[in-house]
């Protein structure tokens, strides 16, 4: 028995030939079906699972707000794959109540991704036509409207580099290592006003992995043991035009306060931090959405040097993004930058890090995990 | 400032045919909902804040402000940079992606919080862009 059940239950309103829908909107039909069927309303669901779209963009459009997702997508048995981890989610109290959702366009071909951006997808209609060109023109555009309700400047937005760099030039393995200025980061060529190159991280191959086993056993093996205390996990939106608010991400919050509510920390406890930085605002708005800033204190909180090699909260102690490395997808790295610190063999180790909070981003604000590592 | 026939052309789908439809004749369509009077973008059949599908749509002013930008340098097929891709805050409460035209692409022009009237750019037949200008009836 595993205490878990299903309660709501149900297909699209139509079956066959259904050209009026979009895959998306297929997927929405039979979620808004199945909550009929249960009785409940988008506001009870704390979890999303799907294939074929992302959970991000289905919990978007339906207008939920996630403290869990699946995206496993492994085929046909992708939903089977989903009901157990619900159970095991909902059995830890991860989450209580998880939608899954299926739609497939399969026949009229209305709406189906495919690949990113495609023409017919949201942000192939309300985002591609206006130019962006990759990350660098979209992650960035929440800035401006920062910089103008908070004050940062471009000066505080370039000491985050200039920070990174400072414990890039502690290990050997960082891509960029030489030291740099607030006015070499305002030189150097810009990308997408107001960001610099050197504002943007570095685009490098690479790779890494982790071995999770039951805590019981770890002492067992060789390494100093690093114990997952807690985690969270949100979406937002798959389109950066659609944030709530452009000065914070929700996904951010979400995660964030789950991980230290389930790791039972507070922000005095955490001696370590990583946020994954694809470009130099990113720190700031971990900082405030976590509460380990007031809004608006980050900026000048890292230019004062509070994280820089000495501070008081040491972050993104592998150089970052910035200067450490970034292959695409970063969050492995950031991770074992936080386990590397925890077991004591980090480059630039933190004295007596017992705690390491790694802040993962997805997309471009669309999604977020949060990781709380220690020692004991 | 960007070159018709390579800009991305969205396809519409079923849901937001009604958006496009509206740039056709010169209107920013919108939805309402009828029981929680949420106003939403982008496009669907029913209300992202409460669920429901009695939904109605309906023109926009065209009025906005210039909520962020970013100007872009890295090359693109379909513009010669630099080019402002601007995010919109309508009068009504939605935020869209849209370019500013009609106003250099640089910082000192480019005001936060600007007043923006929509105006259309016809790409295909069937797609009309919307895009924002510098509103004329003053700031």
């Amino acid at each position: 028995m595993s205490g878990v059940a299903i309660v709501g239950a149900a297909e699209t309103t139509e079956l066959g030939r259904i050209p009026h829908m979009s895959q998306l909107q297929l997927h929405a039909d039979a979620a808004l079906n199945t909550l009929a069927d249960a009785g409940l309303s988008i506001g009870d669901i704390d979890g999303v699972a799907t294939a074929g779209e992302s959970p991000t963009g289905v919990a978007h459009y339906l207008g939920i707000t996630p403290n869990w997702v699946d995206s496993t997508s492994v085929g046909g048995c992708s939903f089977m794959i989903h009901v157990r981890h619900a159970v095991a989610a909902i059995q830890s109290g991860q989450c209580h109540t998880v939608l899954i959702t299926h739609g497939e366009s399969g026949r009229s071909n209305i709406g189906r991704g495919g690949r990113p951006g495609g023409a017919a997808t949201l942000a192939g209609q309300f985002e591609m036509p206006y130019g962006p060109v990759g990350p660098p023109t979209m992650f960035t555009l929440p800035v401006l409207r920062y910089m103008k309700d908070f004050g940062l400047t471009h000066e505080q937005l370039a000491m985050v580099a200039v920070v990174q760099r400072q414990w890039a030039g502690l290990n050997p393995r960082a891509s960029f290592r030489d030291p740099i200025t607030v006015d070499d980061v305002l030189n150097s060529r810009m990308i997408a006003y107001p960001f610099h190159l050197l504002e943007c991280c570095l685009v490098t191959d690479g790779g890494g992995a982790l071995i999770l086993t039951a805590a019981e056993r770890a002492k067992d093996f060789p390494q100093r043991p690093v114990y997952v205390m807690g985690s969270g996990e949100s979406v937002e939106t798959p389109m950066v035009s659609q944030m709530e608010d452009l000065t914070s991400s929700r996904a951010f919050r979400v995660a964030g306060a789950r991980a230290m509510a389930d790791a039972g920390i507070s922000h005095a406890d955490v001696d370590h931090m990583m946020v994954y930085d694809a470009f130099a605002h990113l720190p700031i708005y971990g900082l405030e959405d976590l509460g380990f800033c007031q809004k608006g204190e980050a900026g000048p909180f890292i230019a004062e040097g509070n994280t820089a090699p000495g501070g008081r909260l040491p972050l993104n102690t592998n150089g970052g993004g910035l200067s450490f490395m970034h292959s695409g997808m970063y969050g492995m790295y950031a991770l074992q930058e936080s386990v590397r610190q925890i077991r004591g063999t980090a480059a630039a180790q933190v004295a007596d890090a017992e705690v390491s909070l790694c802040l993962g981003v997805g997309g471009m604000f669309g999604a977020s995990g949060c990781i709380v590592l220690c020692n004991t | 400032m960007a070159d018709v026939a390579s800009r991305p052309v969205p396809r519409p789908t079923p849901e937001t045919q009604h958006f496009w439809e509206g740039t056709q004749v010169g209107e920013l369509r919108l939805q309402r909902c009828d029981e929680c009077a949420e106003v939403y973008f982008p496009p669907r059949p029913f209300c992202p804040k409460c669920s429901s599908k009695s939904v109605t749509v309906f023109a926009a002013s065209g009025n906005g402000t210039l909520h962020s930008y970013v100007i872009n340098e890295r090359p693109h097929p379909a513009w010669s940079a630099p080019y402002c891709i601007a995010l919109v805050k309508l009068l009504e409460g939605p935020t869209l992606m849209s370019n500013v035209v009609d106003c250099p692409q640089t910082p000192e022009a480019l005001q936060l919080d600007m007043a923006l009237q929509v105006t259309f750019e016809v790409l295909t037949e069937t797609i009309t862009l919307p895009l924002f200008k510098p509103s004329e009836v003053g700031q």
